[in-house]
């Protein structure tokens, strides 16, 4: 467990190397792909030996490894300290084990664009910084992490700067982000004030004796938090810029805008687990955003053309199963969904990145300007891409929910748990039937989203097919292990039910015990939990059949030749305008009232123009009255000094 | 040896420097004054190690200058400012170097100025006699004005005259105010004398007389902060200074306003100082100033102007670090006042190169310029994000710390501040966008040269510094935290003594 510094400083050295060479030899693509592997691989081979020595050394307590004093300033002490526990050990084994089967796909995805060595060092960095959350052993260090992320999410999505739209899409991810961060740092300022600490052992073991259970303080801590992970994690209502973040590579959009960083408030909430448990309150809010978001976002899901962009919503939507999850207080289960979740959605964006490749690679060679990602131009692709197709299609299956597969374990698990909390308190009823809404839209739309890619007749172009093809192994490889763990993810937590142990469930306990205690979670009957499943696999049938039957496939035309879309199909495309409702209601008016009226008015007009200058003017009149009274005629002299007189005279007098 | 003649040396050897620089042939002029810059840095260096972080006042020199009205050569540096002293000695040389290409008319003269108002800035921060202070204030204004008004770009009269009148009337107020105590602790003690130690000790209480000559402190210091609403010389001085003015004003001469709070006007009139109803005035504007620069900022279309009203907003947290008064507030302050100088002054370093290729300050005459200058985009990128406060850079560190600090004293106005942070990232990525990211569109840009190795040299020891504040900022702060907590010590129980 010494070693575990390795695993965040191993990626970092590879930061450091790939950034040189991007600079001293922008073209070597060899020692890049080296290196930037190799660091991940030799991360994700330290991250195991951890993890099994924390499995033999039946740790109750994080392993706590302080390596320098970084703000201490009388009685804040902040330290640069990691953590060895079940829940870190988890994430850094998701995040490089999934992460290096990326780095590898890049290879061959990246492999022709002239920033290879910027990308590799960026995306070194992302784990870095990825790891350094997950590992930190305070507030402080988890937010070092939390906003590195963010700044590495911020250069990757606007790595080809070059096209304003993906600077612009950059930008606003990270003031989104920031505006979460808000919220972080305002509950890092409340958690030292009232506990006196920002370390996570000394905190969640003083906050049940100091923090009221559902106090408003509590409340205040775990809502602000909360916050961040509203912006970290893409919930309503920051979750905008996740779509928008789309224009980064497609490898980037698996490992950090699906598979990672946009679980880190998952993460957080279950790390913070015994401060949201002080809070029920704050844990409906939890939730019911959660829920809220989970069927906005499939509702969005359905009417979108862009292939990314569909899974993009449906990341936004599974995020928000995960907070329903955390926020029932099944820290389990939401962590559960976001394991499962990372192999099948990167598995779903590396897909749709070989198919991407294929397409872009097929209008490259006819010289056609089309949209490589628009799902309008794609169809019957199965033919040419039978491994994506095939590995695909079992991701879909895993996500929407279907019996054996990873997803059906992980969602089942959380519903459960939300339904059984509606026993005691019946809100819960209506964030099931929420998250059982999203389900049947994530069944639908992601069948639509397999069906008009994969299916059907060709609508690429009778002189492009020729020239679709599969990717080379290198991309397909890691396609082939993700496929593996969506369909077999679901042995990491075998619920009683099927005889399983809940394997998961017992390696979080000493982490998730302390905020469990605070709220026992209430069991439902075997009965129950039988007919919740055959509910859940039904709804999934039903919407997965309901896309089979409900799409004509031979009825849709290449996107330059689409009519537009009316009604609620155009509402739902153009995403019930939320992006235009923000810009109209916040960016713009900001904007006009900064430029407008605090500068042109305020700070150039009154301060400055009527204060400061004014002040000059009314000294230059002074001035020049000054010299108009020195006329040099005694006559007017003697007048001003007999007024003069008798005005003194007659002040003295009265 | 070295303690108690290393401030005197600090402050004489640039006066010495210029000296020779009025007798130096003109082309040689830029290498003497780095040389004398350089050599002036490295004579402060040992300060670091001398200075024992418990030992109150140290490097002291006190000898009588007119004895008949009490005035002594007093000086001496503590752990508040012997940062300042430290940021001045370090960017002064980066100063000179940085002009190397920009200052091409009557070298020898700017450079002599740079040099007579080094001596000026390190009195400000020594001075332990508040007439020699008065002299050093008024010293270092002298050269600034002769910077902006020759060196400086198309309105530099204006804006050197502006800045001139602004700190001169701040200014005088002061002298009225430090007279007030000179008679006050005179007329108590029957000594007349200037010293500060002394005048701490005597002046008692001063009733209604305080509040006169808190609000001429107030004044002088505010104007050079600035807080709103006496910042608007900042944005013209700013934009019209040569990339050293720029570089200095921002870096050390906004220091002034707040080491002046630290040093005279709290100490001194504690009861008045934490007042409610000057509590509130200074939260509010300090507020004020956070938000309110960055939403300006946003909208600037020149790059300079821009970072001026960041600079507004900077300094809004430090007055706010201050005010609040808890270790982590105060230590805050004093970081952010050594990361404000580091990453603004980097900021217009940068600015300044890209104008020397361009002849631009305007936002929109850029765009793609990562393409043609990655070097500069890099460097660029990351002294941005430092100014914005991502952890890991030294703005973290000292937002953080005011942050955490100040939401003890003051949890709603610290919550408000936290929102600056936001309003940071929006005026400065936005920026950073439409220069170096977005499509290279216009001609003129195709062509530009990167980053030169004079100029890295120029850089280099910035970032290296943002970096090691970022990370392992404890060597600092565990040097001014016994200072911080003095001020802390003699200023909380004066305050609540006067209420009671």
């Amino acid at each position: 467990m010494n070693l575990v510094w390795l695993v965040p400083a191993l990626p970092l050295l590879g930061f450091l190397v790939n950034g040189t060479v991007a600079f001293v030899r922008p073209k070597t693509k060899w020692l890049v792909s080296v290196v930037g592997v190799g660091v991940l691989v030799a991360s994700f081979g330290v991250a195991l030996l951890v993890a099994r020595a924390l499995a033999q050394a039946h740790a109750e307590a994080p392993v706590v490894f302080r390596y320098w004093d970084w703000m201490p300033v009388g009685s804040l002490q902040v330290s640069y300290a990691l953590q060895v526990d079940a829940l870190s050990a988890v994430m850094m084994l998701v995040v490089t084990g999934v992460g290096s089967l990326i780095h590898v796909f890049s290879v061959g995805y990246m492999h022709e664009d002239e920033g290879y060595a910027r990308y590799f060092s960026y995306l070194n960095l992302f784990v870095f910084f990825m790891l350094t959350l997950v590992l930190g052993a305070n507030f402080p260090v988890t937010f070092v992490g939390w906003e590195g992320v963010g700044l590495c999410s911020y250069l990757l999505i606007g790595f080809w700067f070059s096209e304003k739209v993906n600077a612009d899409a950059g930008k606003k991810a990270f003031i989104m982000n920031r505006i979460g961060d808000f919220g972080f740092m305002v509950a890092m300022f409340l958690i030292w004030q009232h506990t006196g600490s920002l370390d996570y052992t000394t905190v969640f073991a003083q906050a049940p004796t100091t923090l009221a259970l559902g106090g408003g303080v509590a409340t205040a801590i775990a809502l602000f938090l909360f916050l961040g992970c509203t912006g970290k994690s893409a919930q309503i209502p920051l979750y905008t810029w996740l779509p928008d973040a789309m224009a980064g590579p497609t490898p980037v959009s698996a490992l950090i805008h699906a598979a990672t960083m946009v679980t880190a408030g998952v993460f957080l909430v279950a790390r913070a687990n015994v401060l949201f448990a002080l809070a029920p309150i704050a844990q409906a809010v939890v939730a019911g955003v959660g829920a809220l978001t989970a069927l906005f976002a499939a509702t969005i899901a359905l009417k979108q053309w862009d292939i990314k962009r569909v899974l993009a919503y449906s990341t936004v939507s599974q995020l928000g199963y995960m907070f329903v999850g955390v926020g029932t207080g099944a820290m389990a289960a939401g962590i559960f969904h976001l394991a499962t979740h990372a192999f099948f959605k990167a598995l779903l964006f590396l897909g749709s990145g070989s198919v991407i490749h294929a397409m872009r690679h097929a209008y490259h060679a006819t010289h056609a300007h089309e949209d490589a990602q628009d799902m309008r131009n794609m169809g019957g692709l199965s033919r040419f891409l039978p491994w994506t197709a095939t590995l695909m299609w079992i991701a879909t299956l895993a996500i929407a929910g279907i019996p054996p597969l990873a997803g059906f374990f992980s969602k089942d698990e959380i519903l459960g748990a939300a339904f059984a909390r509606g026993t005691t308190q019946p809100v819960w009823y209506l964030f099931w039937a929420l998250g059982l809404g999203a389900a049947l839209l994530t069944a639908f739309y992601m069948t639509r989203m397999m069906l008009y890619t994969f299916h059907g007749p060709n609508r690429t172009g009778a002189r492009e097919q020729v020239h679709l093809h599969e990717a080379p192994w290198v991309m397909t490889g890691p396609l082939v292990v993700l496929g593996i763990l969506s369909a077999a993810g679901g042995v990491l937590n075998l619920p009683a039910l099927v005889g399983g142990h809940f394997w998961l469930h017992q390696w979080l306990e000493p982490v998730t015990a302390a905020g469990a205690a605070l709220g026992p979670a209430p069991e439902l009957g075997h009965r129950t939990e039988w007919l919740l499943i055959g509910v859940a696999v039904t709804v999934a049938v039903v919407g997965i059949v309901a896309a089979m039957r409900a799409l004509d496939l031979t009825a849709l035309v290449p996107a330059r030749s689409a009519a537009p879309e009316t009604g609620l199909g155009r509402l739902l495309n153009r995403k019930w305008y939320v992006d235009e409702l923000y810009d109209a209601v916040f960016v713009r008016p900001i904007v006009w009232l900064s430029r407008n009226v605090l500068w042109r008015v305020v700070d150039v007009g009154i301060v400055d123009g009527a204060g400061v200058n004014g002040t000059a003017v009314v000294s230059r009149i002074l001035g020049w009255l000054g010299t108009r009274l020195q006329t040099g005629e005694l006559g007017f002299y003697v007048v001003v000094f007999v007024v003069g007189v008798v005005a003194v005279l007659a002040r003295a007098l009265k | 040896m070295y303690d108690q003649s290393v401030v005197t040396v600090l402050l004489v050897w640039p006066l010495l420097a210029a000296a020779v620089l009025w007798l130096a042939p003109e082309r040689l002029a830029k290498h003497i004054a780095l040389a004398a810059g350089t050599i002036e840095f490295a004579l402060s260096v040992p300060l670091w190690w001398r200075f024992v972080p418990a030992g109150g006042m140290q490097f002291e020199l006190s000898r009588p200058w007119v004895s008949a009205w009490g005035i002594n050569y007093h000086v001496g540096v503590d752990g508040i400012s012997l940062f300042m002293v430290l940021l001045t000695t370090f960017l002064v040389p980066l100063s000179i170097l940085g002009s190397y290409h920009y200052i091409t008319k009557r070298e020898r003269a700017f450079y002599a100025n740079l040099l007579v108002l080094t001596t000026g800035m390190i009195g400000v921060f020594v001075s332990l006699d508040l007439f020699l202070f008065y002299v050093m204030w008024e010293v270092m204004l002298i050269p600034m004005y002769f910077i902006i008004g020759i060196w400086g770009g198309e309105r530099r009269l204006y804006a050197a005259i502006k800045f001139f009148l602004y700190t001169m009337f701040g200014s005088l107020l002061m002298l009225v105010a430090i007279l007030g105590l000179y008679f006050t602790a005179a007329g108590r003690t029957g000594v007349h004398s200037f010293d500060y130690g002394f005048l701490l000790a005597n002046v008692g209480s001063l009733g209604t007389a305080g509040w006169w000559f808190f609000g001429a402190f107030f004044l002088a210091f505010a104007i050079k902060v600035p807080m709103f609403p006496f910042h608007t010389w900042l944005p013209d001085a700013h934009v019209e200074a040569p990339t050293a003015g720029s570089v200095i004003l921002a870096g050390v001469l906004l220091k002034m306003g707040t080491y002046g709070f630290l040093r005279f006007a709290l100490p001194f009139f504690p009861a008045v100082a934490l007042h409610p109803t000057v509590q509130a005035i200074i939260v509010v504007l300090s507020l004020t100033g956070i938000i309110y620069g960055g939403l300006v900022a946003m909208v600037q279309p020149d790059v300079k102007k821009l970072v001026a009203y960041s600079s507004v907003s900077h300094l809004g947290f430090v007055m706010l670090g201050i005010w609040a008064l808890t270790l982590q507030s105060v230590q805050g302050a004093l970081m952010i006042m050594i990361n404000h100088g580091l990453s603004t002054g980097a900021l217009f370093f940068l600015v300044g190169m890209l104008y020397e290729r361009r002849h631009s300050r305007l936002i929109e005459a850029y765009g793609g310029i990562a393409k043609v200058v990655p070097l500069f985009a890099t460097v660029l990128t990351i002294v941005s994000l430092s100014s914005i406060g991502l952890p890991g850079t030294n703005g973290f560190v000292g937002e953080f710390l005011v942050l955490v600090g100040a939401f003890q004293t003051y949890p709603v106005a610290a919550g408000i501040a936290t929102t600056g942070v936001i309003v940071a990232a929006a005026y400065l990525l936005w920026a950073l966008q439409r220069v170096i990211f977005n499509k290279l569109d216009k001609a003129e840009n195709e062509k530009l040269p990167d980053l030169s190795p004079r100029e890295l040299v120029v850089l280099v020891p910035i970032l290296a510094a943002i970096f090691w504040i970022g990370i392992y900022p404890k060597p600092i702060l565990s040097r001014m935290e016994p200072a911080a907590q003095h001020l802390i010590d003699i200023v909380k129980p004066a305050a609540a003594a006067a209420t009671r």
